[in-house]
């Protein structure tokens, strides 16, 4: 019966060691629950936009602005980012360090040339006169892409921030758990931007 | 049953290189698709809009179950309720607001 106890003891104890992973597990979920309310922030402007995407004020309107050409390169850039991201978890998952931080600068270096493309368009749009304060069609345009260029942004930074805490930590537990948020992140984005391209900019040329 | 079900997520817990791969061909066809329904000229008004929206969709499952691991989730599935907690308000939000800004030309 003592023998029994103690091993119950034992028992528990195990599963307390075994609560440190649970925890990362509880913060990944947390994350999640994040990345659902960001849902709701992209819907709400995605309603703004479609409501607004005629009210042009005289200016200029979504067939006269998007090259569709520049876009598609952004897209295919965006989608080949969040598979290298895919390679980065699975190096994670070998405990292959090394690749793991290959695959997180790949994947970091092409979210920076989809930023770039991105300002440069801005920059050509305000430099052409349709600037966010010209017409609602704008301002809920730059609203919307904008937000994302800027959740993109932000993870580029995260991103170069963990292949730092990588490099010196190594592969433990905690950043285990902040690679894969970073994936979710990613993924995410990847999946705001499919909308983004299908309603702003397919949608948007005639 | 359940048990099968907790050997399967064993076997593939965090994907492969085969399902990532699967999973960004899937993402490319399904992005070149409604590229070339433009492009072409394929579609009109409201089979343009729908046939686009369903790639996107389309699109969002294969990101969901190829790279976010949505498939893997044990029992108490937290995150696809919160998931579909989310996509109701997407859906509330977005067609409510196209619905009464759009089409209720009452307000007008």
């Amino acid at each position: 019966m003592k023998s029994s106890s103690l091993k119950n003891v034992q028992k528990h104890h195990s599963d307390r060691h075994h609560s440190h992973p649970d925890m990362e597990e509880m913060r990944t979920f947390g994350f999640w629950i994040y990345l659902m309310t960001d849902i709701m922030i992209f819907g709400t402007f995605f309603a703004t936009y479609i409501v607004l995407h005629n009210n042009t004020n005289g200016g200029p309107g979504p067939a006269d602005l998007f090259e569709l050409s520049g876009v598609i390169v952004s897209t295919f850039i965006l989608l080949t980012s969040s598979y290298t991201c895919g390679l980065a978890v699975l190096a994670l998952n070998k405990g292959k360090k090394q690749a793991l931080i290959g695959w997180l600068a790949v994947t970091a270096l092409l979210g920076a040339v989809f930023i770039g493309l991105e300002i440069n368009e801005f920059a050509h749009m305000v430099h052409e006169g349709a600037t966010m304060s010209r017409s609602a069609f704008l301002s809920a345009f730059y609203t919307l892409v904008g937000t994302h260029g800027l959740h993109v942004t932000v993870g580029l930074v995260w991103m170069i921030a963990l292949m730092v805490q990588l490099s010196v930590k190594g592969i433990t537990p905690v950043t285990k758990r902040k690679v894969n948020i970073i994936s979710l992140f990613w993924h995410f984005l990847d999946v705001v931007w499919i909308f983004v391209f299908t309603v702003v900019y397919l949608m948007g040329v005639k | 049953m359940a048990h099968t079900d907790s050997t399967h997520s064993v076997e593939d817990n965090h994907g492969s290189l085969k399902s990532y791969t699967i999973g960004f061909l899937c993402s490319i066809v399904l992005t070149i698709i409604p590229i070339a329904i433009i492009l072409g000229g394929w579609l009109e008004g409201t089979s343009k809009a729908v046939a686009l929206m369903m790639f996107g969709v389309l699109q969002f499952i294969v990101q969901l179950y190829f790279f976010m691991h949505l498939r893997e989730e044990k029992k108490p599935r937290y995150n696809l309720i919160s998931l579909v907690l989310g996509l109701v308000i997407l859906v509330v939000i977005v067609a409510g607001s196209m619905w009464i800004m759009l089409y209720n030309m009452v307000a007008l």
